[in-house]
């Protein structure tokens, strides 16, 4: 298997003088493609900043970051953000789908910006509600479903354009228990049957058991790294 | 995204918020109608003036007598006998002259068909139906040799064909009197309406100056002088011509006053124009202010949305927009607002205009330019106020624009 991502002793710092807070304190991790990996960490132990890091929604102060083998740190922010339409998929607490616009076009929005033409576009994002189970909500608008549906829908929306890698920032921070597994059964069943690589930042731990690979950070540290066997659910792993 | 996607996710925005673009666009709305009424009128205004003065006589000239000072006193324009058919002759001969008429003047009563009426008479010679350019409804003007003989010939306006023959509208062959002379009706002028000032142009009888002087006021002078330039870029020529010609011929030396005076319609016209015009700038000005409070209303309302809209724009770029596609985004939305508000805009002020030209009965006529000039400057409008609120979205950070709550 080929490294989809590989991070080397990665730093993120803000501002300077007296108010300098570092967030990422020499991180160096590498994600192959097919893994299933949660961040966990307290907060402000550097979790969200690394997925930023990762989803090139942010820039590293120092380190090297490739994607794909892309040296991603070199690139524009145009560069950047057709690297993200094109290889990176997001999924968020709050969904983020477009208000007042039926499931299918929140789906298309990806490929809208990355050139697909319509009709490619409609194709593929009915195959992404499919994948995730609702292609019967392709035209329900979001305030017409639930909480598990929106996110649901996200998912397509990060499946959408054959993604590299899947980033979830806390995608069942605004879900209730029962909606909360099943999404996390949905994301272990895309990495399963799809081989979809995914990079969950969470800070609940029964959440964080479904991946395979289980990442603790702590004050910009990768505290410790350990593999996880998701089927029983248990963790192991100690903070 | 093609420009075709952008429209159409702006248009899916604004139409989110309904009634909320709508009412910015009002000011649009309002300045662009205010655009192509006023454009409307004012073009109007112009061809009525136009109308007006060509309804008067073609290219005129008047040349009336000065003002005579008896020991001090000075009577007004035209009460001096300084002007003679002589005069008209010789002004006759001057080139860029095309007709010239003598002009006598006399208010009398005229009696026929059983009825009398007060009218004005009007001593002139043949070239006055070219110089006034009046054609005749009936009958045919006199002739030269009417005029070598003193003919006892007339032509009657047709408010007082109305007054003394109601019967006839063509009373050829009648006699009427006037101030107690019998003359026979050999015309009848075309209506000419009101004149500019609302004086009855119809209320008139024509005939030959020389029976004016000899028969019925026995003056050597005439009261007026119309002459017609052969174009109306000959006028000042011609009146400056005349001038030096009549002041040679009344021997005037350059510090004296003229014993006369030379109008033309041109600067009546001028004047008239030039009233239009800057009320039609002043109306204008109101317009491009009112677009321009349109513009900030349109930046105010996108600075709003821009707000509202932060985690969409998070969004969009998480998942690949490029700043420039939201910076195109916000851009097209404020020009669409804009845009639809010009339209709307060139709507209602076509509405305003024919509704205006029924109750005026004004010949006002909505202009392609105006209607192109304000879509294509409200769509400026929109893009120049949209830019800054547009800027500002593409410069978001996403991270903090997605946690934006």
């Amino acid at each position: 298997m080929s490294a989809v991502v590989e991070v080397h002793d990665l730093a993120k710092i803000y501002g300077s003088g007296p108010s300098r807070t570092i967030a990422l304190d020499g991180v160096s991790a590498s994600f192959e493609s097919g893994d299933f990996v949660a961040v966990v960490g307290a907060s402000g132990s550097g979790k969200s900043t690394f997925l930023h890091v990762i989803g090139l929604l942010d820039r590293p102060t120092s380190g090297k970051y490739l994607l794909e083998q892309h040296d991603v740190q070199t690139m524009t922010s145009d560069e950047l953000a057709d690297l993200r339409s094109k290889k990176l998929g997001f999924v968020f607490q709050s969904y983020n789908l477009l208000p007042r616009t039926d499931a299918l076009e929140n789906v298309e929005l990806p490929l809208a910006y990355s050139g697909v033409p319509q009709r490619q576009r409609e194709k593929a994002a009915r195959s992404a509600l499919s994948m995730v189970g609702v292609e019967a909500l392709a035209r329900h608008l979001p305030n017409q479903l639930s909480g598990g549906q929106q996110q649901r829908i996200a998912i397509a929306r990060a499946l959408v354009n054959n993604p590299s890698l899947i980033l979830a920032d806390e995608p069942t921070g605004a879900l209730d228990t029962k909606s909360s597994h099943e999404i996390m059964e949905l994301l272990s069943e895309l990495n399963r049957e799809h081989k979809i690589t995914i990079l969950l930042v969470t800070h609940e731990r029964d959440i964080a058991a479904y991946a395979r690979r289980i990442l603790t950070f702590r004050d910009g540290r990768i505290e410790s790294d350990v593999s996880n066997t998701p089927e029983t659910g248990a963790v192991t792993v100690d903070a | 995204m093609s420009l075709r996607g952008i429209i159409d996710v702006a248009l899916r925005a604004l139409e989110r918020n309904a009634s909320r673009s709508l009412l910015t666009m009002l000011g649009i709305i309002i300045g662009v109608a205010a655009v192509i009424t006023t454009v409307a009128i004012g073009s109007g205004a112009r061809v009525l003036v136009q109308q007006q003065i060509a309804n008067l006589g073609s290219n005129l000239i008047i040349v009336l007598p000065g003002a005579v000072i008896t020991s001090g006193v000075r009577s007004g324009t035209g009460a001096a006998s300084s002007l003679t058919p002589h005069d008209g002759l010789a002004i006759a001969q001057l080139p860029g002259v095309a007709a010239v008429t003598p002009v006598v003047t006399e208010h009398a009563q005229v009696v026929g068909g059983g009825n009398n009426w007060n009218t004005l008479i009007q001593g002139v010679a043949p070239t006055y139906a070219y110089v006034r350019a009046w054609d005749m409804l009936a009958g045919t003007f006199f002739t030269q040799h009417d005029m070598d003989t003193l003919a006892k010939v007339c032509i009657l306006g047709t408010t007082v064909v109305t007054n003394l023959f109601p019967d006839d509208p063509s009373p050829l062959g009648e006699s009427v009197l006037i101030g107690n002379v019998p003359f026979t009706v050999i015309g009848v002028l075309q209506s000419k309406g009101q004149s500019s000032f609302g004086q009855d142009q119809d209320d008139i009888v024509l005939i030959p100056y020389t029976s004016a002087m000899n028969r019925l006021t026995g003056q050597t002078y005439v009261n007026a002088l119309m002459i017609s330039a052969v174009s109306g870029n000959a006028i000042d020529e011609v009146q400056n011509e005349l001038t030096s010609l009549l002041e040679q011929r009344h021997r005037i030396v350059p510090p004296q006053p003229d014993d006369f005076s030379v109008r033309n319609l041109q600067d009546i016209a001028n004047t008239a124009t030039a009233t239009a015009q800057i009320m039609q700038l002043l109306l204008a000005g109101v317009a491009a202010v009112s677009l321009v409070v349109g513009g900030i209303g349109i930046m105010n309302i996108m600075l709003v949305s821009v707000t509202e809209r932060t985690r969409e724009i998070g969004l969009r770029m998480a998942v690949g927009a490029r700043s420039r596609a939201i910076l195109e985004q916000f851009l097209v939305e404020a020009a669409v607002l804009s845009t639809g508000g010009g339209i709307i805009g060139v709507i209602v002020g076509a509405i305003v205009t024919v509704v205006a030209t029924l109750l005026a009965r004004w010949p006002m006529s909505v202009s392609a330019e105006a209607v192109i000039a304000s879509v294509l400057f409200s769509a400026l409008v929109g893009v120049f106020f949209g830019y800054y609120p547009a800027l500002k979205a593409s410069r978001l950070d996403p991270i903090e624009a997605l946690r934006f709550e």
